[in-house]
């Protein structure tokens, strides 16, 4: 323990108990620390009030530190916070609004939602950001290891890359949230993942992910965690914060509960050069134990994967990005919270530098947050956008959720480094969305059909 | 199994009539008697019976599919959801179904999105019950929370037919095609999800207990 140490107190005795221990899985020990009542599943365990342990399958009552909603949950759970008349938050700094879906409102019934979250966050003077996209405000601003993090919005789960609990849960269990500050949790399963050896030219993290929910099967880790860990530290070191954020976000796609990287130098040098704006009084360092009980172990030799496509409809359905070349293209979509980072902003504009979008294409490219487009407009990725003929959006959702900034007509086909594929995502019900990597969809932008990247780096 | 004489009286498939779609939320008990309202909050009795016509999808079915985002993000009234439930397999699907219908699906029904107006829109449609193979685990929670009932069976999928009269009873968590007549348990929930449920979900249950079930 280095950064994130205990003080010395009874509860905090138990604490250091809980990250001692041996044969817990991450998800076990964070839900465990922050337990408030167990109710054991195993009748031998039930009655041993000396114990806060919660084990796979127990249901624990925990104290949240975030709960967040958006702009397309949030609406619904201050309704139902009105419904029961409960006029008073539990902790106003723990509760997170965002408006980032349809931003800027799209039209007149949007805009009368987005007043009413402003009007609820004045009012009770909780936190309101407007234009970033919450996975990734919550990354760059608030999430800390060992945090408990609960979202109306299912990708959450994002912020597991920085060693925090997160999951995504309904409008109206954030709501209850917001009133008392607790929710219960079944503790689940965990799945642990081994990652070594390094990618091969043109391929990212985005392929890994694709390709793992290619094997897994859309509900192939349904209430299951992910543990995301490394044979070596070159394979670490090469698995930057904005890469692990893709993975932990599109876990969501194979249905993981929780989708997390343990703490280690590259999560305290992430949060040493972007300052936590909330309080991490309660932040830990939390390492499975070394004899925990898996449900699953997957061991991934990074070299052996290749750029993946997925689609359309359904975002288990990956195959190498090869063997999809050339279907034909009207959009490509480079943005959203699962690949509108930086790192992904960098590779488009590597690959449209001094490059054409095809003529019967059009390629848009969104960031996930205000820092994001700002550092891209001073990296000068913003000119190349433009000069390859790309369209260069503020920071929102967008395209990924069919409303507004790109939405799809009827028959056409969009490649997008967005989060899902599912019928009628992105407008048209007869629509069609491929899901790649940032790299993979500027080379298809310029080709205007599906093609492999590694002929564009 | 004669499915009539295990039932009782008080489970007759009911249509509901122009004239009645508009009114008022009514409690259970009555909507298995008489023509009940289109669009209701239940407050369930405990040992709720429910009975309906069966609707048989696939598996996979994600919550874009049971409401698009561009509809679910426009609205916060229950009754405008209801109109896009089920929209992305056939729009019209909520003018189909009858009030008290139930859904039958394969493996993990609403995947994906957290939507809490996915249960919403196909409770305020008219849909009585989900039962299907597996739920995904967002959904789950949120049918419980706003009190749909959502049943996990395995291999109702292949053992129901488009049309077939399904039986649920929600103490026993129990599934009956009375096509069939064989009684299929569900997967139990903890008592406090049940007790949610048969509230009417967990709106209603603070309403009445001023407090939430788990604390």
């Amino acid at each position: 323990m280095s950064t994130y140490s205990l003080a010395s107190s009874s509860s905090q005795n138990q604490i250091a108990k809980i990250l001692d221990n041996d044969s817990m899985t991450f998800a076990e020990k964070a839900i465990s620390i922050k337990n408030k009542r167990s109710q054991s599943h195993d009748a031998n365990r039930r009655n041993d009030s000396s114990s806060k342990m919660s084990m796979a399958g127990d249901i624990a009552v925990v104290d949240v530190d975030l709960a967040m909603a958006q702009d397309s949950t949030g609406p619904l759970a201050i309704r139902s916070l009105n419904e029961m008349r409960i006029d008073k938050l539990y902790d106003p700094s723990k509760v997170l609004l965002v408006i980032d879906h349809t931003f800027p409102a799209a039209d007149e019934k949007v805009a009368n939602l987005h007043a009413m979250m402003r009007n609820f966050a004045s009012k009770h003077g909780c936190m309101l950001i407007e234009g970033s996209i919450s996975h990734q405000h919550i990354l760059e601003n608030l999430a800390y290891p060992g945090m408990m993090i609960l979202g109306g919005d299912s990708h959450t789960c994002q912020a597991g890359c920085l060693g925090a609990f997160a999951t995504g849960i309904g409008s109206t269990e954030i709501a209850s949230i917001w009133a008392t500050g607790q929710i219960w949790l079944k503790v689940p399963e965990t799945v642990k993942v081994l990652l070594s050896g390094n990618f091969k030219k043109g391929v990212f993290a985005r392929d890994l992910i694709l390709d793992f929910i290619g094997k897994l099967g859309e509900d192939g880790a349904n209430y299951r965690a992910l543990e995301w860990t490394f044979s070596d530290d070159i394979t670490r070191r090469d698995l930057t914060i904005d890469s692990r954020a893709c993975i932990t976000n599109a876990s969501m796609e194979c249905g993981a509960k929780l989708s997390v990287f343990p703490f280690d130098k590259l999560t305290e040098k992430y949060i040493n050069d972007n300052p936590r704006r909330i309080k991490e009084d309660s932040a830990l360092e939390i390492h499975p134990g070394s004899s925990a009980t898996y449900v699953d172990e997957i061991n991934i030799d990074c070299i052996e994967i290749a750029s993946m496509v997925s689609g359309p409809d359904h975002p288990d359905a990956v195959r190498p990005a090869s063997e999809m070349a050339g279907i034909e293209i009207d959009q490509a979509f480079i943005g959203s919270a699962t690949n509108g980072r930086i790192e992904d902003l960098e590779i488009a504009a590597r690959i449209l530098k001094g490059r054409k979008i095809h003529r019967n294409t059009r390629c848009i490219v969104t960031p996930a947050s205000v820092r994001v487009y700002e550092e891209a407009i001073r990296r000068g990725y913003v000119e190349i956008y433009l000069e390859s003929g790309a369209v260069f959006t503020n920071a929102t959702c967008g395209a990924c959720v069919g409303t507004h900034l790109g939405a799809l007509g009827e028959d056409e086909i969009c490649i997008s480094s967005s989060s899902r594929n599912f019928v009628g995502r992105m407008g048209a019900l007869s629509s069609k969305v491929y899901l790649s990597s940032p790299a993979t969809a500027a080379a298809s932008a310029i080709e205007g059909k599906i093609t492999s990247p590694e002929g564009y780096l | 199994m004669d499915s009539e004489d295990s039932l009782g009286d008080n489970t007759s498939t009911t249509t509901p009539s122009p004239s009645q779609q508009q009114s008022s939320p009514s409690p259970l008990s009555s909507e298995l008697t008489q023509s009940p309202p289109k669009s209701t909050t239940i407050p369930f009795t405990t040992e709720a019976i429910l009975q309906g016509k069966a609707w048989v999808f696939g598996d996979d079915i994600n919550t874009d599919i049971i409401i698009p985002f561009r509809f679910k993000s426009r609205t916060n009234d229950p009754n405008e959801m209801a109109k896009y439930a089920m929209y992305g397999i056939d729009p019209d699907f909520h003018k189909k179904i009858g009030q008290g219908d139930i859904l039958v699906a394969g493996r993990n029904f609403g995947g994906g999105s957290s939507r809490e107006q996915a249960p919403v829109a196909l409770k305020y449609a008219g849909i009585s019950a989900v039962v299907a193979e597996s739920f995904a685990r967002i959904f789950y929670r949120n049918a419980f929370t706003i009190g749909l009932p959502a049943l996990e069976v395995q291999g109702i999928k292949d053992r129901t037919v488009q049309g077939d009269v399904l039986v649920v009873n929600l103490g026993q968590f129990t599934v009956t095609n009375t096509r069939v007549g064989d009684v299929l348990q569900a997967k139990s929930v903890p008592d406090f999800m049940k007790k949610m449920l048969l509230d009417g979900g967990l709106v209603e249950y603070f309403k009445k207990n001023q407090k939430f079930p788990w604390t």
